[in-house]
């Protein structure tokens, strides 16, 4: 069979940042195509230089042999390629059918005559779908969300069906159906490519799996002559050693313990699955994970941000499942919290450093007037210690460069002295000598004896600098490793769910030996 | 028979007086389908209320001026969308600003006329007139006190009733009003489908800027065309129509009836005297309220009905979703 689509030379960046680099990479017709990487390793940015979103800065597509330009979504739609997102496209008052019409170009005028419905009814049986097609789609379950999108594409003839990371929101159950409608899909003559981080899915139900790491194309491997321990290496690469330093302390009784912490996500689905962990004082615990395995919903649930659904979290002993934010950050647990638009959560862009160090202590201010004096001199100590680059005390945060607005972000979380630090992507867009000044006032905070929970990306710098590591897979804990004792093909197994090391020799990770809790006697053995 | 009667003119000045409403209304529900929120009705009806009238007084045309107070009311809605689709720039003071500018256009001709040497057209006697006079429908009219009631008003009555069900049909049971509502409720899956939302908007805020205009015309023939410096025809209508919006839950069928209310309401200000005359014994008491609280009732209505509507908040809204918000490309 000939290729449904080539892709000859690919690049694409944005500003500086390379997503793509010269990327070779070939469909064939009637295939499945399993597209793997890391986060940012540019799988996304790839796809969506195929759906129309982005144009590519240099190279080729072909779409059946004939050398195309896709430049935008209903250009992409008409050459047959129809994308799945992560983020669906559905209007929620609609029903089913209606959203199907909706970009159905067949039909006429008029709503849903019986043509149409028969049409689109006949395709979803076809395909083996199961749809109820007058239902609301506010009504509908994420996974039959999912099915009406692919349904979706189908109806307006794709035959290429990029899938991107269908399995994250389904249960084991609903992802067996959708790999039977893939295989239909696969025998009707259809093209997929499937965005996944699990590799056992890769192995289930893709022919081929290709590897994209730091937007470049690693290469292609049949998935009838590989394995799970290969694609790991492919993905994540050779360890590099970093020059991080990693003090060692005296670690004391654990400060923070979580114990079968269950928690939903905004759509209502489990993000965090039954997780035992515990900190120590003067320890930094890594969490590893691929994007979106819950670990935001983690450190919201830490801070109090976001209900629990189950489980403990106790700080030295005492619960504080159901305090108020304000009231466990009294406690001594901060949270620095990088998402990824960085200003998004923590700072206010456009107010002075002078008075996002007054946000967090506003309450200690007696009467109703701002202190600014104090908040200054707090403004300018932190300016001084942690080396941050700004013309004053009074400058918008959001006009200063990224490394200076977290370590204004870390410099207000350390001033009120916590005993744990639960800090997430705090170098994520930084550049070297940043990121290594971030560091070092980590592992200032863990001399102090202070606990540290590092949700990272980057598996190189978390085996540098955590003492320990625990690795998240789809909410749930696949075991801590220590990081001087484990390997980076180890954790990316873990991350990928392929492998799973909480009860080994008949210790269970993630519950400490001294635990707080009064069960700890039937629990831990260690 | 004196009573039935009060009871029939009643009814009927409920239909009259409902009708501008309806107008303003409708119009607004197409605009807010379309996921924009114009507050900029009361200006809308006042330009498209002067220019209609003027122009059609001058070629003693109705036809020509309601094509007119539609045509004007729509240029001002394409400056509505201009300003919020093109430029994204913010709704409520684009909408406010056209209110405040309408109205401020409507005093500026309306004085401008009146001291020039023609002085203020009056409709008087004149065929526009003839042409605004109630139609009786055959055969339906003949019913009692219904059919006066329902089936003998003028052509401008019948148009707003028929705009409002051809208004419900689109939305229902058509595939460009299931783009329409589809970009009200989420513009990006719209855009995603290829389907112009830049295009759709701008349509669809014009048609309804310009069934608004036939709705300030109608107020101002109403009153007889007598201009004066200190009142607006419109008089608030205009936001009782964005209120009324909400009370019909953006349903033109719905919005008929709420209208009717809000029209029953404003016909107690001018009946409550005949009423109380009329039924001493049932309805006397009616005398007894100043004629102020009557005025006031239709707006006190709508901060009512916005408040219950606000506390039903539920799936069933007809709410289009991403209403007030401007659409970029790029957000998704």
């Amino acid at each position: 069979m000939g290729n449904a689509i080539e892709l000859r030379g690919i690049s694409k960046s944005f500003g500086s940042v390379a997503a793509n680099k010269n990327i070779n990479l070939t469909v064939e017709k009637g295939e499945i195509l399993a597209l793997l990487g890391e986060n940012g390793s540019g799988k996304t940015t790839l796809m969506n230089m195929l759906s129309g979103i982005y144009m590519p800065d240099s190279g080729s597509i072909f779409v059946d042999g004939k050398k195309v330009s896709i430049n935008s979504p209903e250009q992409s739609a008409k050459l047959g390629i129809g994308m799945v997102h992560q983020h669906f496209k559905l209007v929620e008052r609609f029903t089913a059918l209606e959203n199907i019409r909706l970009g159905l170009k067949t039909g006429g005028k008029f709503l849903l005559g019986k043509d149409t419905r028969k049409y689109i009814e006949d395709t979803a049986a076809k395909f083996g779908f199961e749809i109820d097609s007058d239902k609301l789609v506010c009504n509908m379950s994420v996974s039959e969300k999912q099915t009406l999108e692919i349904l979706k594409v189908i109806c307006y003839g794709a035959n290429i069906i990029i899938l991107d990371e269908p399995t994250a929101v389904l249960t084991v159950q609903e992802i067996d159906k959708l790999f039977d409608v893939m295989r239909k899909m696969k025998q009707d003559g259809h093209s997929i490519i499937i965005i996944t981080h699990k590799l056992n899915e890769v192995m289930e139900i893709s022919d081929r799996v290709a590897v994209l790491r730091h937007g470049e194309y690693i290469g292609s491997v049949k998935t009838s002559g590989t394995n799970e321990k290969e694609l790991t290496e492919l993905m994540v690469g050779r360890r590099i050693s970093l020059n991080i330093e990693r003090p060692v302390m005296e670690k004391t009784h654990p400060l923070l313990e979580i114990r079968d912490l269950t928690v939903r996500n905004d759509e209502g689905a489990i993000a965090v699955d039954g997780m035992n962990f515990y900190i120590r004082g003067g320890e930094m615990l890594g969490v590893a994970g691929i994007a979106g395995s819950g670990q935001k919903e983690l450190c919201e649930a830490i801070a109090g941000l976001r209900p629990i659904e189950r489980g403990q979290m106790l700080h030295e002993g005492e619960s504080i499942v159901g305090m108020s934010p304000k009231k466990i950050l009294d406690h001594g647990i901060s949270m620095s919290f990088i998402p990824e638009d960085r200003l998004g959560m923590g700072l206010a862009p456009s107010l002075s450093i002078t008075d996002n160090m007054i946000l967090k202590n506003y309450n200690e201010a007696k009467g109703i007037f701002v202190d600014r004096k104090a908040a200054r001199e707090e403004a300018k100590e932190a300016i001084d210690k942690l080396e941050i680059v700004t013309p004053s005390t009074e400058t918008p945060v959001r006009k200063l460069s990224g490394g200076n607005v977290q370590k204004v972000l870390l410099g207000r979380e350390i001033k009120s002295g916590p005993n744990v630090l639960v800090t997430a992507y705090p170098v994520r867009g930084l550049d070297i000598n940043s990121s290594y000044m971030i560091y070092d006032i980590l592992n200032q905070q863990k001399q102090k004896g202070v606990g540290i929970l590092f949700v990272g990306e980057d598996l190189d710098v978390m085996l540098a600098l955590c003492d320990k590591i625990m690795v998240m897979c789809h909410g749930r804990l696949q075991g801590v490793v220590n990081s001087t004792n484990t390997t980076k093909e180890d954790i990316g197994l873990m991350m990928t769910g392929a492998l799973n090391i909480v009860n080994k020799e008949g210790k269970t990770d993630g519950i400490a030996a001294d635990s707080a809790f009064e069960d700890k006697k039937e629990d831990a053995n260690g | 028979m004196a009573e039935l009667e009060v009871i029939t003119l009643f009814l009927f000045s409920v239909i009259v007086y409902s009708i501008p409403l309806l107008y303003g209304t409708a119009g607004e529900i197409m605009i807010e389908k379309s996921g924009s929120l114009n507050l900029g009705v009361e200006g809308t009806m006042a330009i498209g209320a002067v220019t209609g009238y003027v122009v059609a007084c001058r070629t003693n045309s109705l036809f020509v001026g309601v094509l007119v107070a539609f045509l004007a009311a729509a240029v001002v809605g394409a400056a509505f969308a201009f300003f919020t689709v093109t430029l994204q720039a913010n709704q409520n003071v684009t909408g406010l600003t056209i209110t405040t500018f309408g109205v401020a256009f409507y005093f500026f001709l309306g004085n401008g006329l009146s001291n020039s040497a023609g002085g203020w057209p009056m409709l008087g006697d004149t065929t526009l007139a003839a042409q605004f006079a109630g139609i009786e429908i055959p055969l339906l009219s003949k019913i009692p006190v219904i059919g006066k009631v329902l089936f003998s008003h003028n052509i401008l009555v019948y148009l707003a009733v028929v705009i409002a069900v051809l208004m419900w049909l689109y939305f229902a049971k058509t595939v460009p009003g299931l783009k329409l509502r589809s970009i009200g409720e989420n513009p990006g899956a719209a855009d995603s489908l290829g389907i112009n939302v830049t295009l759709y908007k701008y349509i669809h805020i014009m048609l309804g800027s310009g069934i608004m205009g036939i709705g300030g015309l109608y107020m101002g023939l109403n009153m007889g065309g007598t201009f004066e410096g200190s009142n607006c025809w419109i008089n608030g209508y205009g936001w009782i129509a964005i209120a009324l919006v909400i009370f019909a839950n953006w349903s033109p069928a719905r919005a008929i009836v709420g209208t009717v209310v809000f029209g029953l309401f404003n016909s107690l200000r001018v009946y409550n005297v005949a009423f109380a005359t009329t039924f001493p014994g049932a309805l006397g008491w009616l005398n007894k309220i100043p004629a102020h609280f009557f005025s006031a009732l239709p707006f006190i209505i709508t901060l009512i009905v916005l408040i219950l509507s606000s506390m039903r908040k539920n799936s069933s809204s007809g709410e289009p979703a991403a209403i007030g918000r401007n659409y970029y490309r790029e957000d998704r």
